[in-house]
């Protein structure tokens, strides 16, 4: 029954150059090489892709959500890293 | 005297063509019986791309052949109104699916002879059948990078996946030869620079699959003679039953639009 | 401490669905909402495998090289948003074995229209016009549906989906052109398809079972009967249009609602079909388990070629 010795495979699409990898969606295969052929049919019968990564899902380290608290909202809060932060004269309207 | 000549000349490539065209569409339908009975997901998916493969080389051949035949017939007409003795595929085209490992096997055969045959023929002097060529050789190349590993993975996993790929090898090992040989027409056609000598080609592809198999402590075999007649209509009896499928609806209700 | 970090969370999550926010696979959940996704998630991805079933069956017999080509790209969509959503439905913490375990064994649904047979190649056009048609209506709302990976998926099965309606309705119109038979079969295959289709929305908004929380946690986003409107009322000009006869002798424009009128759909069967005693429900579960179990001896060649593998590598660490 089982197929789970099959690994699961996180797919990342290049849709055109240019622009970032983006997550698409997962699969399973025996080994990347076949993950990566895999994600050729799966993910990019339309051709929407000029390259692929496949990540084998377990080597993924992902935040957590319960460490939002110490993790993530302290970077909310210097807002100086923005550029609405500063308001210029009201002679320049563009900078 | 001359028009004599160019009127044998493209009868032959006329035939070669549909030869051609017949091989990919009767390859195409069996590997179309895949869809949905995969081992899993993801390789039932794969498999039908190689099968859609197969199919629009169909299409290309036939579509050069009614254009070159210039009396109306369309691809469909070639595909649907044919009887088995006016088929001509090669026979290893029309062998049941069976199994995992013989649909495997039998790719990775193809695969190997289509990627050293495309590229010979994609020196053709006829230019739209060397576009065809180069088109088709890109998607064999990738098929053979799908095949290849299954083979090695089918061959050395399990005592009971080794004994099907040997199981398959002894069914297609009567049949591989074909793949080498010429009618009269298309040596013809080979001596025009249009075709491509298959014999010239069969060395290598020996080469590649008995180095390939060894790596997996198969020896590859073929039998003295080799069965063959796929050209002159003669086949197994598997195509009739394939035919009557595939041509049910328009033989049927002939001269309908789809 | 320990009552109230659960209340807090629920009432996170209850804040994240309210602001429109979507739950992404990491997120804490109330297990209700995680089990009515998987649920409603692999219901939906069996539903796309079984369905590649009845248009299978016209594969091998597609009356022209075009026909076949594109019936076989479509069926092999319907096999990769399959996987899309088996892919979705694993990132809740179910792997695709028990998924599939649970459609075989008969404790997850797929949709009931795969459970009629495919009897004519008018049925191909037919079930890629409507069942499509209608799966697309309901794909279209479920965009917005509140599980991330299940609302993208989504995005990415409804931009490939449109042209499946669309090689359904091509058939059709050729079909109704076409000479007095092939009218007749695409009449017959529509009067067929129509009310099962009309079904696949599911049952009236004041017997739907698993609506109402679902629509609470935006897993839905409009309801059965809303939807189900909205697919008679686009599809009644395209039967006009085929010039064939409608397949509800009660279907009229109401000006006063704005919508079509339509007879009563048949519940029982609904329900019979559902409970697994349609046409079809043994033979599909049947080729799906034989496709598995065929399968088994490949899966199994790949595990133990993977672990050989992996021996290998480690000895040779070794050295």
């Amino acid at each position: 029954m089982n197929q789970e010795y099959l690994s699961t495979y996180e797919v990342f699409v290049r849709s055109a150059r240019g622009l970032d990898h983006k997550h698409v969606g997962s699969l399973h295969a025996e080994n990347s090489q076949q993950a990566l052929m895999y994600a050729r049919d799966v993910y990019t019968r339309r051709s929407e892709g000029v390259s692929i990564w496949v990540v084998e899902a377990i080597n993924i380290t992902a935040s957590q959500e319960e460490d939002v608290e110490s993790f993530i909202e302290p970077m909310d809060e210097k807002k100086y890293r923005h550029a609405s932060h500063y308001q210029l004269p009201d002679k320049i309207d563009n900078m | 005297m001359k028009d004599e000549i160019n009127c044998t000349e493209l009868e032959n490539l006329t035939r070669f063509l549909i030869a051609l065209g017949d091989d990919s569409v009767i390859y195409s339908h069996r590997l179309s019986e895949w869809c949905s009975n995969g081992p899993y997901l993801e390789e039932d998916i794969a498999l039908t791309n190689v099968a859609l493969d197969y199919t629009g080389r169909a299409r290309l051949f036939y579509q050069y052949a009614a254009k070159l035949e210039d009396n109306g017939k369309t691809e469909d007409d070639i595909a649907y109104l044919r009887t088995e003795r006016e088929f001509t595929n090669l026979l290893i085209h029309e062998l049941p699916i069976n199994d995992f490992a013989f649909t495997m096997l039998r790719q990775y055969f193809m695969d190997v002879f289509y990627c050293l045959y495309l590229q010979a023929l994609s020196g053709s002097k006829d230019e739209s059948l060397s576009a065809i060529a180069t088109k088709a050789l890109k998607e064999s190349h990738y098929h053979l990078k799908r095949s290849e590993p299954w083979i090695k993975l089918l061959a050395q996993g399990t005592d009971e996946s080794r004994q099907r790929i040997l199981r398959a090898q002894a069914e297609l090992e009567n049949f591989t030869g074909e793949l080498f040989l010429m009618e009269t027409w298309e040596v013809q056609l080979v001596d025009q620079g249009i075709a491509v000598d298959r014999s010239l080609i069969q060395l290598e592809w020996e080469r590649q699959v008995s180095a390939f198999l060894a790596e997996s402590n198969i020896q590859f075999t073929q039998t003295q003679l080799q069965v063959s007649g796929g050209r002159c209509g003669i086949h197994t009896e598997h195509l009739g039953h394939l035919l009557s499928e595939m041509q049910y609806l328009q033989r049927t209700y002939p001269g309908m639009k789809w | 401490m320990q009552t109230v970090e659960p209340l807090l969370q629920e009432a996170e999550f209850d804040q994240k669905i309210l602001d429109e926010q979507k739950i992404e696979p990491r997120d804490w959940m109330p297990e209700a909402y995680r089990k009515n996704l998987i649920r409603q998630m692999s219901q939906h991805a069996h539903s796309e495998v079984i369905g590649m079933q009845p248009e299978g069956n016209w594969i091998t017999r597609a009356p022209t090289l075009r026909r076949k080509a594109v019936l076989l790209a479509k069926i092999q969509d319907e096999a990769g948003h399959g996987l899309y959503l088996y892919s979705a439905t694993e990132t809740l913490g179910c792997t695709r074995s028990e998924l599939i375990e649970a459609l075989q064994t008969g404790k997850a649904k797929y949709a009931s229209i795969f459970n009629y047979p495919a009897l004519t190649w008018a049925d191909v056009g037919a079930t890629g016009w409507l069942v499509d048609g209608a799966a697309i209506v309901n794909q279209i709302a479920l965009q917005r549906t509140s599980y991330g990976p299940y609302a993208r998926a989504m995005v990415r099965i409804c931009k490939e989906e449109s042209f499946h309606q669309r090689q359904g309705y091509e058939i059709m119109f050729a079909l109704a052109k076409g000479s007095p038979q092939q009218k007749q079969m695409a009449q017959d295959a529509m009067n067929r398809i129509w009310w099962p289709s009309l079904m696949m929305f599911g049952p009236h908004d004041a017997d739907s079972a698993h609506s109402s929380q679902s629509m609470k946690w935006k897993i839905k986003r409009q309801s059965n009967d809303f939807l189900r409107q909205k697919f008679i009322d686009q599809t009644i000009p395209q039967i006009k249009v085929l010039g064939l006869d409608m397949p509800d002798p009660e279907i009229r424009w109401n000006k006063k609602r704005g919508h079509y009128d339509h007879g009563e759909i048949n519940w029982d069967e609904f329900y019979q079909v559902i409970n697994g005693q349609g046409p079809c429900n043994h033979q599909r579960i049947k080729h799906h388990k034989r496709a598995h179990d065929e399968g088994e001896w490949v899966r199994e060649a790949v595990r133990n070629y993977r672990e050989k593998q992996n021996r290998r590598e480690n000895s040779t660490m070794k050295k």
